[in-house]
């Protein structure tokens, strides 16, 4: 049984505009020591899904109308407000995009990570300081015992992330979810940091979501990919057979759209482009959701039926009518 | 494909005065933004200006527009001065001189329409009637792929790539020669950013038009660029052909820059983060 199991988890809003199916059937699982990369555009939920395991999503408007979330065989979703703050504290550790909102700007690096380490683990202030230093090497933040006096605002973007870091894995949490972590980096940082969660995941066997919309950075830091489209999980695999061998072809259309670094003559290359955009979460169209930008998508039973998540072979799934493998003699509509 | 040099910088430099502290304390010294750089940007040709947050590539884009002062350094535009030109002949020359923005969610007003978001720099510059501004404004939507009904829609209607695109009709309405495109893409999603990046292609070839485009996504530039310029704390540190600098880069920011970008490859990706392990662990 792996460490973090969601089964069919589904997350409506009550909106003016009607129910917005923000994640509408996910089910995903990653193992202890593994780090699963679940990816998408924006508006396509993946967040949502965070937050909702995490049970961080405001409810109201947000309802979890189905499915459940297992931590370690304990069910998250059935958990008070209460005890879900332990979870978050002790097992869940979080860090998100903006490293500057997620920090207190009014407080010290030091206040704000021997808080956490009072709160969860009953420090004294003592002990939580010497931790607090522990940790802040960990992290590689340069000259921690002198960074606990700092304000966040004097700290780069980068040393930043580094101090939410040590916040979320104080508590030694057994699964780490970052969502769009090195987002807001550059890309020398953005290297450093996804080396950093590496070896953290490594030491400690952390599991870690890492959710983002850069395939680059999945082809760097996931052992397994889940990719999301209109609120639901529309391909599975480990991440090497997912860019050797992808099936949806939403997924082939995002690795198509990137622009490479290398080879010659790529200036006057066009990319490949999606045509139309997602569907409105609020209108959902009756069958396949991405039957009305599919290349593939006929006169048949595309528009009417919703695909099912099938394994097309051991360890890949794909929701899809016309997966690549199985796409033989069926020439693109385009 | 390129012909005569359109845009020549040199020795442009941008300080910018320290931020004054307590009173009693000396004044620190200006910020050099910009310390002295120099590029030629020729007639059709696109110049790709990359480098890191804070390497100065954005006050470059302003320099060169106008829209900052220049400390020191010529701007010379269609060979004139631009530095020292001023009032009446400064506007004309604006005219041959855009900008498409970052955000297509701060740089469009939210309260005007997009026939007069468009229209406005015709105005502005008292360009043709007003029903002749009207005409062009239809054939603008056209050019960047939008319906004639987006002109009397308002920009929150829109999805990012299609303001993005209403953008781009604004800075093509006075028919420019040289577009600065400042992180054109980076607030958008992949697919969009495709989709906007074949647009500015297209327009570039169809139109005959030079762009400095700046971005710090190296794959981005790549796509769009003639040349490239690599910057790094106000300087330039590697120019050269696209294709070159990114086969053989000479400069060693050049190549930390490339070795950091993830490629969409787990196997290499795999191969470089155990190099760099090895790297870190090695004794010295």
């Amino acid at each position: 049984m792996s460490l973090l199991e969601v089964h069919e988890l589904r997350t409506h809003f009550d909106t003016r505009r009607g129910i917005v199916k923000a994640v509408d059937g996910v089910s995903l699982s990653v193992d202890r020591g593994r780090t699963l990369g679940l990816v998408g555009e924006s508006g396509c939920g993946k967040s949502v899904a965070a937050l909702s395991i995490t049970g961080l999503v405001p409810r109201p408007p947000a309802r979890i109308v189905g499915g459940r979330a297992l931590l370690d065989g304990r069910e998250l979703t059935a958990l008070g407000d209460r005890e879900l703050e332990d979870v978050r504290g002790r097992e869940i550790g979080m860090i998100f995009q903006d490293p500057m909102t997620s920090l207190n700007p009014t407080l010290t690096i030091g206040a704000q990570v021997c808080e956490t380490l009072r709160r969860h683990l009953g420090l004294s202030p003592r002990e939580a300081r010497r931790r607090a230093v522990e940790l802040l090497g960990q992290v590689r933040l340069p000259d921690p015992a002198r960074r606990l006096g700092d304000h966040p605002h004097v700290l780069s973007g980068g040393m930043r992330q580094r101090v939410m870091i040590a916040l979320a894995i104080a508590c030694e949490p057994k699964l780490l979810i970052a969502d769009e972590p090195t987002t807001a980096l550059d890309v020398t940082i953005q290297a450093q940091i996804l080396d950093l969660l590496d070896e953290l995941r490594r030491l400690r066997r952390m599991a870690i979501l890492l959710i983002t919309h850069d395939m680059g950075v999945v082809a760097e830091a996931a052992d397994e990919v889940a990719v999301m489209y209109a609120g639901q999980i529309v391909e599975r695999a480990e991440t090497v057979e997912l860019f050797d061998h992808p099936e949806h072809p939403y997924t082939e259309a995002l690795l198509g759209a990137l622009p490479r670094l290398e080879g010659r003559g790529l200036r006057s290359a066009r990319l490949a482009t999606i045509p139309g955009r997602p569907p409105d979460l609020a209108a959902l169209p009756p069958g396949c959701r991405f039957a009305p930008r599919c290349p593939y998508a006929g006169a048949d039973a595309c528009a009417d039926r919703t695909p099912a998540l099938r394994e097309i072979r051991p360890g890949h799934l794909v929701r899809i009518c016309h997966p690549a493998s199985e796409r033989a003699r069926r020439e693109p509509r385009a | 494909m390129s012909g005569d040099v359109l845009l020549s910088v040199r020795g442009l430099v941008k300080q910018f005065p320290a931020r004054r502290g307590a009173p009693w304390k000396a004044r620190a010294a200006p910020i050099r933004a910009v310390a002295g750089i120099d590029f030629e940007i020729a007639e059709g040709e696109s110049l790709g200006l990359v480098g890191e947050s804070g390497s100065g590539k954005s006050t470059t884009a302003y320099c060169v527009l106008q829209l900052l002062t220049p400390t020191a350094g010529e701007v010379c535009f269609l060979g004139q001065e631009l530095t020292r030109t001023r009032g009446e002949r400064l506007r004309r020359m604006r005219r041959e001189l855009q900008i498409v923005f970052q955000d297509p969610y701060a740089s469009l007003n939210p309260r005007m329409r997009v026939d007069a978001i468009v229209a406005e720099p015709l105005e502005v510059h008292g360009v043709g009637s007003a029903r002749s501004r009207r005409a062009r404004v239809l054939e603008l939507l056209d050019t960047v792929g939008l319906d004639p009904d987006a002109a009397r829609r308002r920009p929150h209607e829109f999805s990012g790539g299609q303001r993005q695109r209403i953008g781009i009709a604004r800075a093509l309405a006075l028919s420019p020669r040289l577009i600065v495109c400042d992180e054109p893409v980076s607030a958008l999603d992949v697919s969009i950013q495709a989709q906007i990046l074949n647009l500015l292609s297209d327009l570039q070839r169809d139109l005959g038009l030079s762009y400095l485009f700046i971005s710090h996504d190296l794959a981005v530039v790549r796509a769009v660029s003639d040349r490239i310029a690599v910057m790094r704390a106000g300087e330039i540190v590697e120019a050269g052909r696209a294709d070159d600098v990114y086969a053989n880069p000479a400069h060693e920011y050049t190549r930390a820059l490339l070795a950091a970008v993830p490629v969409p490859d787990p196997r290499r990706m795999r191969a470089r983060r155990d190099e760099r392990r090895r790297g870190t662990s090695a004794p010295g």
